[in-house]
C-alpha cells in the first residue's frame, strides 16, 4: 500500500512496497503513457518527474516515490512541455512513438533547467533516452527549436 | 530556396492553415482504443474496402498495413485523400482486420502483411482507384441533388461546388445519396500535376497522441477480466522443461496460474510485474538433451571451412579463375557478419481472448495478418476465418512482428489454451526475453576475390557466401533451395544483381541449415551484402587509384538510377574538398525493394582512439516521393538502425547462450553517436513509387567503412566494427 502524488492528485495503489513505480503507473493506475523497455533504467522509456527530474520509473520502487511529486506524460504541462510538444510536432519527431513519452519527459526537464542548451548539454540530458527508429536528428533540432521559441 | 527550405516553408503552410481551423485537427481511430474527438458518426458510404465517409464528413481510411513508425498510415491516407480532393484535417485512419481477400498485399501473392518496403508499392494503384472512386460517387450524389450534370461538379478541400449555381455541399451533406448509387467500374485518376497532397509534407496523422502517450499499443491492451502472463523460456534453443517446481511462484499473492505451453512455464497474474516475480520465483529442471550448445565462434569456423567448398550457384558469367589469373591486380578478402536481434523498443507482446464459440479475439502489432491467422487457427483447430486480428500500431518492428512461425503470438494462444480461455491473456515479454528469442538477421562469412586489368577496370568477381536463409522459417523454403541447386536468393540479392559491368562473375552459396531461428532484419539480405559489394568496389577503386564516385561511374551496367542518386549525394555532400588528417569521406550506393539509396559519410577518428560519424548526406530514388518528410524520415532512420549495427550490433551466442541480454550488453545507438548533419535529398522522379523503409540501412556500414579507409588507410572486413580500426 502506498500514497502517491500523481500529476497533482494523491492517489492510492495497493501493491507491494517493493514494486516499480512504472508498473504501478501501468498496471494499476491506467497510465499507460509511461512505457517498459528494459527493466534496467538503460532505455529511458518509463522516464517520469519526480519532484520535476526526471527519473526511471522502471528502477524506482512505489515506496521509494511516497511522498514526492509525481509527473509522467499524462500530466506533464508548463512552458517547456508545450514548447517541445509543439517542436515535436512541427518537426515531426516521433516514428514508431514508443520512446517519445520518454524523450518528451527528458527534454522538457532539459529545458526547465537550461532553456538555451548547447549541443552537449543535450547529448548529456537525452543519451538516456533510446530511440531505436533513431530520430535523433530531428530531436536534437526539436530541442533546439523549443529553446527558441521559449526564449522568443 | 533549396528544395530543403522550400520543403520547410510548404509544411510550415500546411500547419498554419490546420491551426487557423482550430480543434482536433487529425486522428488515428484504432480498434479497442478510445475513438477520437472527431470519430465519424456512422458512415454511411462505404463504396470500398478502403473508404468511409461520414455524414459529418469524416473521411475514414482503411489502412491494411501496419503502422510500426514508418510512415505507412500517412502515406496510404495521402493517395486516397488526393484522388478524394478531401480535407486533410477530416481524414482518419484506421487498422483493417485480417481478411486477405480485401486487404491482401499485392505483392505477396494476396497474402495480408506488411514488409519488404511494399506498403506504398503495392497500394498505389489500388488506392488511387479507391479514392478515385468514391469521389466520383459524391460528385454524382451532389450533381443529382442540385439536377446538374457531374462535369460541372467541382471538388477542392472536402467540398463540392458548382459554381454557376454558387451551389456548395460537403462531403459528409452527399454521404447517404452517394450510398445509393452504383459503384462505377472506370474512373479518372487525377494527372500528377493537379496534386495537392501528394508530394507536400502533409502532417502525419499518428503523432499527436505519441506526444501525450495516448496512442495505445500492445502493452497498453487491458481486456475485463485480463490475466499478465510471462514466460520461463529455454536457455539455450532446443532445450525443453524436463520438470518444473512453480511452489514459490504459486505463493506469491496476485499469481493465478502457472501453466506448462510448448515453449515453456507461463506464470499468469494480475499484472506484470506480479507475473515477473512469479516466473522468476519458478525451479525450472530442463532437459538439455537436444539442446544447441555451438557457440558463434565455432559457427564462423565451421562457416569459414565452407568458403574452399564448391557451393550452390547463383550467377555464373565467362571464367572466373581465368581472369583472376591474368588480372594486373587482385583483392582478397573475409567479411563477416554476425547475428543481430532486431530489438524493437516494445518487446513482443500480444493479446488473445478466446471465444466460447471457438476461434479467438486477438489484439497485437500484426505484421503478417495471414500467417498468424493460419497458425492460431491450426494452434486452435478453427477455421483461419474464426480469428479475428485488431492490428494495433507497433514499437517498432524492423521485420520481427512478420514472425514467419507467428512465434510469440502463438505462445500467447498457449497460454490461452492451458487455462482454457477463462481470462483474456496478455503475453509480455521482457527485454531479456526478446533479446534471447532468436529470430535474428543471420550471420555471415562472405569471401570475395576480385581483380582489375591494367586500366583499372574490374574484370572478375568472385563471391561466396555462407550463413543460414533468412527464410528458413517459412514452410516449403529448404525444398526451394534445393530446387535452386542450393541457392537462397535472400541471402545472395545485392551480389548476384551486382551493379557493375564485371565479365567474369560467380557467385556461390552455402546455406547453413541450423536450428538458431532466423528471419528478416530490415532490408533483409541487403544488410550484408550491401556493405560487402560497397566495401569491395571501394577497394577496386583505391587499386586503380581512383576516385570511389568516378570509378562507380564508370563502370554502372546502365544504371541510370544509381547514377542520379550517386550523382545528388555526392554533389550535396563537399565530396572532393579536402578532409584534414584523421578525417575521411566515404561513399556507398546500394538498390534495395526497387529503390536506390546513395549515402555519403563523414567520420573523425581521434588521435586518441575512437571516432566520430560527423555527417550523413544521402540520395533516395523512391520514385514518387508520397510523403517527402516521412521519406527523409525514414532515410535518417534507415541509417541510425545502420549505424548503431555497424558500431555495436552483434548477438553472440557461448555454448548456445546469448550473452547479450539487455541494452547494457546489445548496445543500441545513443543520440550523442548520431551524427549531427543528416541530410537527405530525394531524386525527382514521377514513377511509380517504391519503397522507403528499409532501403536507407544497406549503404551505411559500406559508407562509414569507406570513409574509416580515407582517414586510417585500414579496411573494415568485419561487423560491428572493432577497436583497431578506431584510431587514426
Amino acid at each position: 500500500m502506498a500514497l502517491l502524488d500523481i500529476n497533482g492528485k494523491r492517489v492510492r495503489v495497493d501493491v507491494p512496497d517493493d514494486m516499480p513505480l512504472l508498473w504501478a503507473l501501468r498496471d494499476e493506475l491506467g497510465l499507460t503513457g509511461t512505457k517498459y523497455g528494459c527493466g534496467m533504467a538503460l532505455c529511458g522509456a518509463c522516464t517520469v518527474h519526480v519532484d520535476g527530474i526526471p527519473m526511471r520509473s522502471c528502477s524506482a520502487t512505489v515506496k521509494a516515490a511516497e511522498g514526492k511529486r509525481i509527473t509522467t506524460i499524462e500530466g506533464l504541462q508548463g512552458k517547456a512541455a508545450a514548447a517541445v510538444r509543439a517542436a515535436w510536432q512541427k518537426l515531426e519527431v516521433p516514428q514508431c512513438g514508443y520512446c517519445q513519452s520518454g524523450q518528451v519527459m527528458a527534454a522538457a526537464a532539459l529545458l526547465a533547467t537550461n532553456p538555451k542548451p548547447t549541443d552537449d548539454d543535450i547529448d548529456a540530458a537525452m543519451q538516456g533516452n533510446v530511440c531505436r527508429c533513431a530520430t535523433y536528428v530531428r530531436i536534437r533540432a526539436a530541442i533546439h527549436d523549443a529553446a527558441a521559441t521559449m526564449g522568443a | 530556396m533549396d528544395d530543403q527550405a522550400m520543403a520547410v516553408s510548404r509544411r510550415d503552410m500546411l500547419r498554419a492553415g490546420a491551426a487557423a481551423a482550430g480543434g482536433l485537427l487529425i486522428g488515428v481511430r484504432l480498434e479497442g482504443a478510445e475513438p477520437p474527438v472527431n470519430a465519424a458518426l456512422p458512415a454511411p458510404f462505404a463504396p470500398n474496402a478502403f473508404v468511409r465517409i461520414g455524414t459529418d464528413g469524416t473521411v475514414t481510411v482503411i489502412s491494411k498495413h501496419l503502422e510500426m513508425g514508418q510512415g505507412a498510415y500517412t502515406g496510404l491516407a495521402t493517395i486516397v485523400a488526393e484522388e478524394l480532393d478531401a480535407d486533410w484535417r477530416r481524414v482518419v485512419v484506421e487498422s483493417a482486420p485480417a481478411d486477405a481477400k480485401r486487404y491482401g498485399n499485392l505483392q505477396w501473392g494476396g497474402m495480408q502483411g506488411t514488409g519488404g518496403s511494399s506498403s506504398i508499392n503495392n497500394s498505389w494503384d489500388q488506392l488511387r482507384k479507391a479514392g478515385a472512386t468514391a469521389r466520383a460517387m459524391l460528385v454524382q450524389a451532389a450533381a443529382a441533388q442540385w439536377k446538374v450534370p457531374p462535369e460541372a461538379v467541382t471538388v477542392s478541400n472536402g467540398v463540392l461546388r458548382h459554381l454557376a449555381t454558387r451551389r456548395q455541399a460537403t462531403f459528409g451533406a452527399v454521404a447517404s445519396r452517394a450510398a445509393t448509387l452504383p459503384v462505377p467500374a472506370d474512373v479518372p485518376l487525377k494527372a500528377p500535376s493537379a496534386w495537392t497532397l501528394i508530394g507536400r509534407d502533409v502532417p502525419r496523422l499518428d503523432t499527436a497522441p505519441k506526444l501525450r502517450g495516448t496512442l495505445q499499443y500492445t502493452i497498453d491492451v487491458k481486456r475485463p477480466g485480463m490475466l499478465v502472463a510471462v514466460v520461463a523460456h529455454p536457455p539455450v534453443f532446443g532445450a525443453t522443461v524436463a520438470s518444473v517446481d512453480d511452489a514459490k511462484a504459486r505463493a506469491i499473492p496476485g499469481v493465478v496460474d502457472v501453466v506448462r505451453i510448448p515453449t515453456g512455464v507461463a506464470v499468469l497474474a494480475r499484472n506484470t510485474w506480479i507475473a515477473k516475480q512469479g516466473r522468476d520465483a519458478l525451479a525450472i529442471t530442463w532437459d538439455r538433451s537436444r539442446a544447441k550448445t555451438r557457440g558463434s565462434a565455432q559457427l564462423v569456423e565451421a562457416y569459414r571451412a565452407k568458403l574452399e567448398q564448391p557451393g550452390g550457384v547463383a550467377r555464373r558469367e565467362g571464367d572466373v579463375a581465368t581472369a583472376l589469373a591474368k588480372a594486373a591486380q587482385v583483392m582478397e578478402a573475409t567479411f563477416e557478419v554476425p547475428y543481430l536481434t532486431h530489438a524493437t523498443l516494445e518487446p513482443m507482446n500480444c493479446v488473445v481472448e478466446l471465444k466460447p464459440a471457438g476461434g479467438a479475439e486477438l489484439w497485437y502489432g500484426a505484421q503478417m495478418q495471414s500467417g498468424d491467422q493460419f497458425g492460431v487457427a491450426a494452434a486452435l483447430g478453427c477455421a483461419p476465418e474464426q480469428v479475428v486480428i485488431h492490428t494495433l500500431p507497433a514499437g517498432g518492428s524492423f521485420g520481427r512482428r512478420a514472425n514467419p512461425r507467428s512465434d510469440y503470438i502463438l505462445e500467447a494462444v498457449e497460454v490461452a489454451k492451458a487455462i482454457r480461455g477463462r481470462a483474456p491473456v496478455k503475453l509480455q515479454w521482457t527485454r531479456e526475453d526478446d533479446q534471447a528469442a532468436g529470430w535474428f538477421r543471420p550471420m555471415y562469412v562472405h569471401r570475395v576475390r576480385a581483380g582489375i586489368d591494367a586500366a583499372g577496370a574490374p574484370v572478375a568477381w568472385q563471391h561466396v557466401i555462407v550463413g543460414q536463409s533468412p527464410m528458413a522459417g517459412l514452410p516449403g523454403v529448404a525444398e526451394g533451395i534445393a530446387k535452386a541447386g542450393g541457392v537462397d536468393d535472400a541471402s545472395v540479392e545485392g551480389v548476384k544483381n551486382l551493379a557493375y559491368t564485371v565479365p567474369n562473375v560467380l557467385v556461390e552459396n552455402h546455406v547453413i541449415a541450423d536450428a538458431v531461428p532466423v528471419q528478416w532484419w530490415r532490408s533483409v539480405g541487403h544488410t550484408h551484402t550491401g556493405f560487402v559489394v560497397e566495401s569491395v568496389i571501394d577497394e577496386l577503386a583505391s587499386m586503380a587509384g581512383e576516385d570511389a564516385a568516378a570509378y562507380r561511374r564508370k563502370h554502372y551496367a546502365g544504371k541510370p538510377r544509381h547514377l542520379a542518386a550517386l550523382d545528388l549525394a555526392v554533389a550535396r555532400s563537399g565530396w572532393g574538398a579536402p578532409l584534414p588528417k584523421g578525417r575521411g569521406r566515404g561513399l556507398a550506393v546500394h538498390e534495395s525493394f526497387d529503390t536506390v539509396v546513395a549515402e555519403v559519410v563523414e567520420v573523425t577518428v581521434k588521435p586518441e582512439g575512437g571516432f566520430t560519424v560527423d555527417r550523413v548526406t544521402c540520395a533516395v530514388d523512391c520514385g514518387v516521393a508520397v510523403n517527402p518528410d516521412v521519406v527523409r524520415a525514414q532515410m535518417e532512420g534507415g541509417i541510425g538502425y545502420a549505424l548503431s549495427a555497424a558500431l555495436h550490433g552483434e548477438i553472440t551466442l557461448v555454448d548456445g547462450v546469448v550473452q547479450e541480454t539487455n541494452f547494457h550488453l546489445y548496445k543500441p545507438l545513443r543520440l550523442p553517436e548520431m551524427p549531427k548533419r543528416v541530410d537527405v535529398h530525394i531524386v525527382p522522379s514521377s514513377a511509380h513509387p517504391t519503397g522507403v523503409g528499409e532501403p536507407g540501412t544497406p549503404p551505411l556500414a559500406a559508407a562509414l567503412a569507406n570513409a574509416l579507409f580515407q582517414a586510417t588507410g585500414r579496411r573494415v572486413r568485419r561487423l560491428p566494427i572493432r577497436e583497431e580500426f578506431t584510431r587514426a
